[in-house]
């Protein structure tokens, strides 16, 4: 076992983990951080996506020690006081999302690449969430939201000429 | 997206009740489910395709720390029956047992054949590995055309054939007849290739036993509550009032559970043994070896015509992939394509069987669309070689066979009733958005100038029945189930209405629907109804969700429920307002006396009044609460035009989608948002099929596509922007004029991207391409083809899945066609 120290979502969690649980495991059957789903074995689906010290990581594919002594933003910390994100309020807006299992690795792959490149083309957004697979929507409403929550879009809401920003 | 020019709540975009969880992480997925003492079940397969197994040692495992429990399939096959398959579609078919777990013989790699319990995952999956398994390799099947002959090795021995059935149809004039005034005959063989279903959630069930009154309830992430209690009972002989079943969030299905799984079984079956709480939750490898696939059929279709190009007659001679064992509805699937192929056109003679066939691989069953995408698939990609065997455009070749709107209903040469279309009007819209003639001309100048990357244009429409089903239908065809569904409506006290419902949704937005088609019925607002649904104690009666059926089925039924709810409280009202009912105006939820408008309460009072029961008339039930179950008097059959333009790359054989246009007829539209999303969901699943995906076997029976690293899922990188449209014919069939989207996109896609991959390279002389169009298969055509190569159907060689520059997921190549030898499928 070993001792790691691990703030998720604000809170500080002390545990003796063991050197091969999965961050993934960790923050559903340690921490009951549910909110973060598992969709493969192999690190292709992005479900699992989370926020480790700014980076965007699989947590599938790290271990829990090696988020010792970091900040991990998991799809549950992201709303303050009840208020959602501009992502979160535009996945909702767009209907970017069906089944929903996905949902919380797109928003956390999507709020990366808005961090990088807070005005993204269409085939931008196409390209930086091909790490992350949905089996329900296409994709088109997915990258209408991450548009949408870009400041994107045209008055019809739907289509959203390349470099417009508002 | 709001469209504020609808007045009532059918026909608007609402935003979805269901979003607020899944967005911030409050989910309720099977695999969350933690209760105190829970153990976890972990499942050891079989490595092998076909064996017998000769010894099973589960004893080591029980000395691996956390291990609470170790079982062979001897240990629990006692008291367990047969999984069940609900369609046995023929008197005489061949249906072999099912254990849940395998006790003699295994029959496809991933065959369970022994469990370990223990304190966490972890330990469970450790485990396994100290099981210890002897097999005697027998001969794998994977060949349906082999699987046939006299001396072929058998699935199942005991039933000494590998034909589970042959379903035949045949109607109109006899095809024999038509084929000898036909000037036009066509032979084609079409390959189906096996999918895997690929829910982002995997599958996953949670049992908690009262061991003391004997009751279990088992969270499954199931689409089909409501049938899996009654299975589960069936199978472990528990009393079905013992059972609850409750499908927590479930986060997709496309068919894959709707299904009777052994897990569930065994998970149960565990559970009952330690009387403590058992969690399985399978990996996703795991899962492409142990969830059904779809599709794994060889098609040879016929048709015959005249030199206009009018249809006479169609042969289709189906041989379909059962894989090992027959799961729910595993034989039914091609039989509900069967009544399909015939499509929208109008002909003479129509001659259909399906040969069924045991393999040694993972058993097929439904998957999104379910027989009708095959259907189309085969009829779309002949009607194409028709008009170029013609000299016709394909639209024209379809324009000349197609029933006219004015038409309906129509009685089809398969014997199904068509309510209403208007495949004109789809078709028009969708020549208009997509620019065809433009395209045909930059076809033409392209060609002529020999560029290196090519245009195809293809072209599909579709019909399917969808809204699963008439009862009486389903007696016919021996489905062991009706086809109705259930709804009730609550009025509280406080004027909120639950809307109870026997659909199960994993994806399909019922509760926002439900509650707009109850707002207006009821004059409530959207907010004040709660949708209450997948829990056989909450919702107690149903028949669940697939086929495209909740909304023409489960949607009717909450409609009907809510009229009769206003029916109620409209007698309640006419006393307390002392006035005849007929008197009473009843508009927005308020019921006013006419001429009097002060007079007025709303339903929600009357909810309020019923509750107390201070003043009701003589003789009246406290209650303006209902019911309704509907059992529809025909399927629904929505239908579209699609249209793709792609780009091939004749030097590398990839393929990029340049545009897709969709104009899909899913008659009255309740949420058009939600139906926008359902066809761009489907759109991907019928293009994955076209382009990219494949279960790709070896020549053992291993499957070797198997990873999510292997089986190439589009990302949003491999897929385009597609533009959806619609035309609105209302269904005869039901009040709400609904006629189901789930698996409408699903259905014309393939063809559609399959006839503008072989629109693109027939001036090369290539005349088919297998699926998935991977760069691979289409480069290796293209080679056949200049060399003058007899195969031109691009199946020849390897058989290697697609793979993809943009995703970074590369499928390995298999070594044998799933579905006959390489390269046997040339051009008639």
């Amino acid at each position: 076992m070993t001792h790691i120290s691990v703030k998720v979502d604000g809170t500080t969690y002390e545990d003796d983990v063991e050197p091969r649980l999965l961050l993934a495991h960790y923050l559903r059957d340690r921490l009951g951080l549910t909110g973060t789903p598992i969709g493969c074995d192999t690190s292709n689906c992005g479900a699992c996506t989370v926020d480790l010290d700014g980076a965007t990581v699989k947590s599938c594919s790290v271990l829990a020690v090696q988020a010792d002594g970091c900040e991990v933003t998991t799809i549950q910390g992201l709303a303050r006081d009840g208020e959602w994100t501009a992502l979160q309020r535009a996945f909702h807006e767009k209907h970017g999302l069906q089944c929903g299992y996905c949902t919380p690795g797109m928003i956390m792959a999507a709020r990366d690449l808005l961090r990088e490149n807070p005005h993204p083309s269409p085939d931008e957004v196409r390209k930086a969430l091909e790490g992350n697979l949905c089996r329900c929507t296409g994709y088109q409403n997915i990258v209408r939201a991450v548009l949408a929550a870009s400041g994107q879009q045209d008055a019809s809401g739907h289509q959203v000429s390349e470099g417009v920003t508002a | 997206m709001t469209d504020q020019a609808v007045e009532g709540e059918v026909g608007r975009s609402r935003l979805r009740k269901e979003d607020a969880r899944l967005i911030t992480g409050q989910t309720n997925w099977t695999d969350n489910i933690q209760v105190a003492g829970l153990l976890h079940l972990a499942v050891l397969r079989s490595p092998m395709a076909h064996a017998r197994i000769t010894r099973v040692d589960v004893s080591p495992a029980l000395e691996r720390p956390g291990v609470v429990a170790a079982f062979s399939g001897a240990d629990l096959a006692e008291g367990l029956g047969s999984l069940p398959c609900a369609w046995p579609v023929t008197e005489d078919i061949v249906q072999p047992d099912h254990p849940p777990i395998a006790v003699e013989e295994v029959r496809y790699a991933g065959d369970p054949v022994a469990v370990v319990v223990a304190r966490d995952r972890y330990a469970a999956a450790d485990a396994l590995e100290a099981i210890e398994v002897d097999y005697d390799p027998l001969p794998p099947v994977l060949d349906l055309e082999a699987a046939l002959a006299q001396d072929a090795p058998l699935v199942h021995a005991d039933k000494g054939t590998n034909r589970c059935y042959t379903w035949p149809l045949a109607t109109g004039e006899s095809f024999d007849a038509v084929r000898e005034r036909a000037e036009v005959t066509l032979k084609r063989r079409y390959h189906q290739q096996r999918l895997i279903p690929n829910a982002m959630e995997p599958r996953a069930v949670v049992v908690t036993p009262l061991a003391a009154s004997g009751e279990y309830t088992v969270y499954s992430a199931t689409q089909i509550p409501h049938i899996l209690r009654i299975m589960l009972a069936t199978v472990t002989g528990i009393p079905e009032h013992k059972l609850r079943v409750i499908a927590p969030d479930v986060g997709g299905g496309f068919g894959s559970k709707l299904q009777v799984y052994g897990e569930e079984v065994l998970a149960l079956a565990v559970a009952r043994r330690l009387g403590r709480p058992v969690k399985w939750t399978e990996s996703r490898s795991e899962g492409y070896l142990a969830t059904h696939h779809g599709r794994g059929m060889i098609q040879d279709i016929e048709i015959a015509a005249t030199r206009e190009g009018r249809l006479l007659g169609l042969k289709v001679d189906l041989l379909a992939d059962m894989g090992a064992y027959l799961m729910l509805v595993t034989p039914g699937i091609p039989i509900l394509g069967a009544f399909m192929y015939p499509a929208i056109y109008k002909m003479d003679a129509y001659a259909f069987t399906c040969t069924g066939v045991f393999t040694t691989r993972t058993p097929t069953d439904a998957y999104r669309g379910a027989g009708r995408p095959e259907a189309t698939f085969a009829i779309e990609r002949t009607m194409d070689e028709l008009a170029v065997e013609l000299g016709l455009d394909p639209v024209e070749v379809r324009r000349r066979n197609w029933i006219r709107h004015e038409e309906f209903p129509y009685t089809t040469v398969a014997g199904l009733t068509y309510d209403s279309g208007n495949y004109e009007a789809a078709t028009e819209k969708a020549l208009a958005l997509f620019g065809y003639d433009d395209l045909r001309a930059e076809q033409r100048r392209r060609n002529e100038r020999g560029d290196t990357v090519r245009l195809g244009i293809g072209v599909s429409t579709f019909t399917e029945m969808c809204g699963l089903a008439p009862s009486r239908v389903l007696r016919d065809l021996r489905y062991g189930a009706g086809g109705w569904e259930a709804a009730s409506i609550r009025m509280l006290p406080t004027g909120k209405v639950e809307v109870v419902t026997g659909t199960s949704p994993h994806g399909q937005s019922h509760e926002t629907c439900w509650s707009q088609i109850a707002a207006d019925v009821l004059g409530v607002p959207f907010d004040d109804i709660e949708v209450v649904h997948g829990d056989t104690k909450a919702a107690p009666q149903g028949m669940d969700t697939y086929g495209s059926r909740s909304l023409a089925v489960g949607g009717e039924a909450v409609h009907r429920a809510a009229t009769t709810v206003v029916e109620k409280a409209r007698r309640v009202a006419a006393h307390l307002l002392e006035a005849s009912e007929q008197d009473l105006d009843f508009r927005d939820g308020v019921f006013s006396v006419k001429g009097s408008p002060e007079a007025r309460k709303t339903i929600q009072e009357i909810a309020f009044e019923t509750f107390t029961n201070h003043d009701l008339p003589d003789g009246v039930e406290p209650t303006i609460n209902a019911e309704h179950v509907v059992d529809p008097e025909n399927f629904s059959y929505p239908h579209g035009t699609h249209l793709c333009a792609v780009e091939v790359d004749t030097e590398t054989g990839k393929t990029t989608i340049r545009s897709y246009v969709s104009v899909d007829d899913v008659g009255r539209v309740v949420n058009p948002m939600i139906v926008e999303g359902q066809v761009h969901g489907g759109l991907a699943q019928g293009i994955a099929q076209a382009l990219y995906e494949e279960a790709v076997y070896d020549a053992e029976g291993n499957l070797v596509s198997g990873t999510m690293a292997d089986y190439l899922v589009p990302s949003a990188a491999d897929l385009p922007e597609f533009t959806t449209d619609r035309t609105e014919t209302p269904a005869a069939s039901n009040a709400l004029g609904v006629k189901g989207v789930g698996e409408a996109g699903t259905i014309a896609s393939t063809p559609a991207v399959v006839n503008a991959v072989v629109d693109a390279l027939r001036p090369l002389g290539v005349r088919d391409v297998r699926m998935p169009c991977s760069p691979h298969r289409v480069w290796q055509a293209i080679q056949e083809a200049r060399s003058g190569g007899a195969p031109a159907a691009g199946g020849t060689g390897g058989t290697g899945p697609a793979q993809s520059g943009q995703s970074g997921q590369a499928a390995q190549s298999g070594e044998l066609g799933q579905y006959g030898q390489p390269g046997e499928e040339g051009p008639a």
